[in-house]
């Protein structure tokens, strides 16, 4: 889960982490006043969405005024921000943090993430702040200083000194520095962060260290020991479809191809998209119903899955462990009945209890096509969408209704295959995929050109 | 023989009162030998009570000390499976499987420091896995026990319904299994793919692995690498998430591509500079091992 910018500057506040003062605004004269209770004579307007990049496209502007820190806020306050993170799509605007200026002497860099080769938290510094810091990983990896913290002992002084030391505070700085890392290591902690990131952190003309900036995400996992950091959740600033997703538990992920895949399980889900792609396809989502999937859940996945318009074909790959395949079949001629489905669909169904579900599926009436494996789906599936270009689809699926509705007396396979897999283990929690608007660009084709190119060599 | 676990191996289960640890352990139970391998359950206030037949313990180090149990598995929930995982380690299991899945990041990273600063010996397969199977022997987890064919090839997987997938391809092709590990889809955790290679590689019964990894991290480029030193058996490789894009977590918390590091493709690079033949069809796992069989 991700917050803005000022919400982390709270929790830095309350771990002892020093920030500038700032007022998070909604509207221009919530950011008058804010300026008016800040004092001084230079304020800065922060855009406030979840994407980094802001001051790249706009997001941030410093104001001398207070009839230009107005203009500035108008100008900010609902604007489409478009960011390097945010694809090109951008990110409405909703919020701003008007802050104090600082007088930055000094810009440094400091981050903290799990590293998972060494098993620890790890601390990375750099005396080249304000900038991108995976550029710098790469161009300069040398001005990138990392410390992988001991959980048990914490972070020591000695070992807080050498850092600031390394990226060139001067001695003055040194008692404040290893305060500012020790507090935000404690904050890492104690909240359960995935992440935070201070870019820049700044050495100020009269000497103090303080963060300018602040990035914060936490991890899924633990939300459910947070409520604080949970009420800081911004559904404004997540996709829909991937909200909607987390109320059935499902774990959905929008991407920009045509076809709509449901799978069980993370990696067989990212399996098949890949061979859809292979095939010269492209996914349209990831989708993992996980392991114990009822009718109601594969019907809401159908629905989520098709409310994204660019939807044109689907591809259904179950391997039925835990999971039956009947259990699958029941909830797919449901779904497809329940949301009139107009495209194509292609099932591919492996393990307990294949033949039952394969013949319900046959015995629906409904126009699904069947593949033996994953290859045979994914070739299936792609050209069921390059068929379905040229004809018009919805006549399918109009076709059986007499037979749906005579099958309605079935027994209806809600509770059935409710084998009490791992995901029941879980506590109720909602299931975030805060997740940046990332999106890959690469076509379809072309991947799949390299995958080819890649198999004959 | 087998990696891992075998016939003899005696096990017990951690959250047999759950229902998931019940509804696993039976089915486990039910498989090959597992009659005779599930002798304990452990639950800190039920002890005395049994679990169809199996008797439940007040804790690890009792149930190690009464059953004669020395690999446990963990069903316990999210917030008290590190715990478990902690217990099992202080009562010196040979090895504990954990299956739970959503086990917060951090409580992980303080067990696995300990286990290190402790130098304990248990081995930790897991969490968020599906578990270790030895065909026709013994199944300690949550896989579908039917489509495993006992035979002579290691499967080593980061996911589960896609290590089901190529154990699938396998059998359907008449080639078996020596043993298929699950090591889980979390950034921190127990066994790696290079740790369960060397297994593999030192096992009599193992002619060749199917390693299966996924995006996020460098475990497979690790392991990769230790083939190329190494190995003496064949290895076939795949890697899911070739179309997965950066930034975004696909299902698994540790499958991620961030700051450019732990794409698919550069893990397939390095896979093939070591020596590993690496299909990128996910239908064609079965078809490739058993090409380098020949």
């Amino acid at each position: 889960m991700k917050i803005h910018e000022y919400q982390g500057k709270e929790l830095f506040r309350k771990y002892g982490v020093a920030t500038p003062r700032g007022i998070a605004c909604f509207s221009v004269d919530e950011a008058l006043a804010a300026a008016k209770t800040l004092g001084g004579a230079v304020w800065v307007v922060k855009a406030q969405i979840h994407a980094g990049g802001r001051g790249k496209g706009g997001g941030v502007k410093v104001a001398k005024s207070l009839a230009e820190l107005r203009k500035r806020a108008n100008e900010i306050l609902g604007m489409r921000l478009v960011t390097p993170q945010t694809g090109p799509e951008g990110q409405i605007v909703r919020r701003l943090l008007v802050e104090e200026g600082a007088d930055i002497a000094t810009e440094l860099y400091v981050g903290m993430v799990v590293d998972r080769g060494t098993q620890r938290v790890a601390l990375m510094a750099s005396s080249e702040g304000g900038m991108d810091i995976e550029a710098v990983a790469t161009s300069h990896p040398e001005k990138i200083h990392t410390l992988y913290i001991d959980s048990l002992r914490g972070l020591g002084d000695e070992a807080a000194d050498a850092i600031a030391r390394k990226i060139g505070l001067p001695d003055s700085a040194l008692p404040q520095a290893r305060t500012l890392f020790q507090a935000l290591y404690r904050c890492f902690e104690e909240t359960d962060a995935s992440l935070v990131e201070i870019n820049p952190l700044i050495l100020t003309g009269d000497g103090r260290v303080v963060a300018l900036d602040a990035k914060l995400n936490f991890d899924d996992n633990a939300l459910f020991r947070h409520p604080e950091i949970v009420a800081m959740r911004d559904l404004d600033e997540e996709d829909p479809l991937e909200i909607e997703a987390s109320k059935y538990d499902l774990s959905y992920i929008s991407l920009d191809g045509e076809i709509g895949c449901m799978v069980n399980g993370a990696g067989l889900a990212m399996a098949t998209m890949d061979t859809i792609k292979l095939f010269g396809g492209a996914p349209a989502n990831f989708l993992d119903v996980g392991g114990g999937a009822t009718t109601e859940k594969v019907t809401a996945a159908f629905k989520i899955m098709l409310s994204n318009p660019k939807v044109k074909a689907i591809l259904v790959n179950i391997f039925g462990g835990i999971m039956k395949c009947d259990t699958i079949a029941e909830g797919v001629v449901a779904a497809a009945r329940e949301t009139h489905l107009a495209v194509p669909l292609v099932v591919r169904m492996k393990g307990t209890n294949e033949d039952i579900g394969k013949r319900i599926l046959k015995d629906s009436g409904l126009p699904i096509i069947s593949a033996a494996n994953m290859a045979e789906a994914a070739r299936k599936v792609v050209a069921a969408l390059k068929g379905a270009g040229r004809k018009a689809p919805a006549k399918k699926a109009s076709a059986p209704k007499k037979k749906a509705a005579a099958k309605k007396t079935k027994a209806p396979a809600k509770k059935r295959g409710e084998a009490p897999g791992k995901k029941r283990a879980k506590p109720t929690r909602p299931k975030k995929r805060t997740v940046a608007k990332n999106k890959s660009a690469t076509s379809g084709k072309r991947a799949a050109k390299k995958a080819n190119k890649a198999k004959k060599k | 023989m087998s990696i891992l676990i075998d016939r003899n191996t005696r096990v017990m289960t951690q959250g047999i009162t759950g229902k998931t640890g019940q509804f696993h352990t039976r089915t486990s139970r039910a498989y090959a030998n597992g009659q005779a391998c599930f002798v304990a359950g452990v639950h800190p206030s039920r002890a005395g009570e049994d679990f169809e037949g199996i008797p439940i313990f007040g804790s690890v180090a009792d149930a190690k000390a009464r059953s004669g149990a020395t690999v446990s598995v963990i069903y316990v929930p999210p917030a008290g499976a590190a715990a478990a995982i902690w217990e099992a380690v202080e009562a010196d299991l040979e090895l504990v499987i954990c299956i739970t899945e959503g086990i917060p990041v951090r409580d992980m990273i303080h067990v696995r420091e300990r286990m290190r600063q402790e130098k304990r010996r248990t081995r930790l397969v897991g969490p968020n896995c599906p578990g270790v199977i030895t065909p026709d022997a013994l199944k300690i987890g949550i896989m579908p026990g039917h489509i495993h064919k006992k035979g002579r090839v290691g499967v080593v997987s980061r996911s589960g319904t896609l290590t089901y997938e190529a154990v699938g391809q396998l059998s359907e092709l008449g080639i078996g299994q020596s043993s298929a590990v699950g090591i889980g889809g979390d950034p921190v955790n127990g066994l790696k793919h290079v740790d369960v290679m060397q297994l593999f590689n030192a096992d009599s019964d193992t002619d060749a692995v199917v390693m299966i990894g996924e995006i996020g991290g460098s475990d497979e480029e690790d392991a990769a690498r230790w083939v190329k030193a190494h190995m003496r058996k064949p290895v076939v490789g795949f890697i899911a998430g070739v179309t997965a894009p950066p930034g975004k977590r696909m299902g698994h918390a540790g499958a991620i591509i961030s700051g450019g590091k732990g794409t698919a493709q550069e893990k397939l690079a390095v896979m093939e500079d070591c020596g590993i033949t690496v299909t990128r069809n996910p239908a064609e796992m079965g078809k490739t091992l058993k090409r380098v069989l020949r």
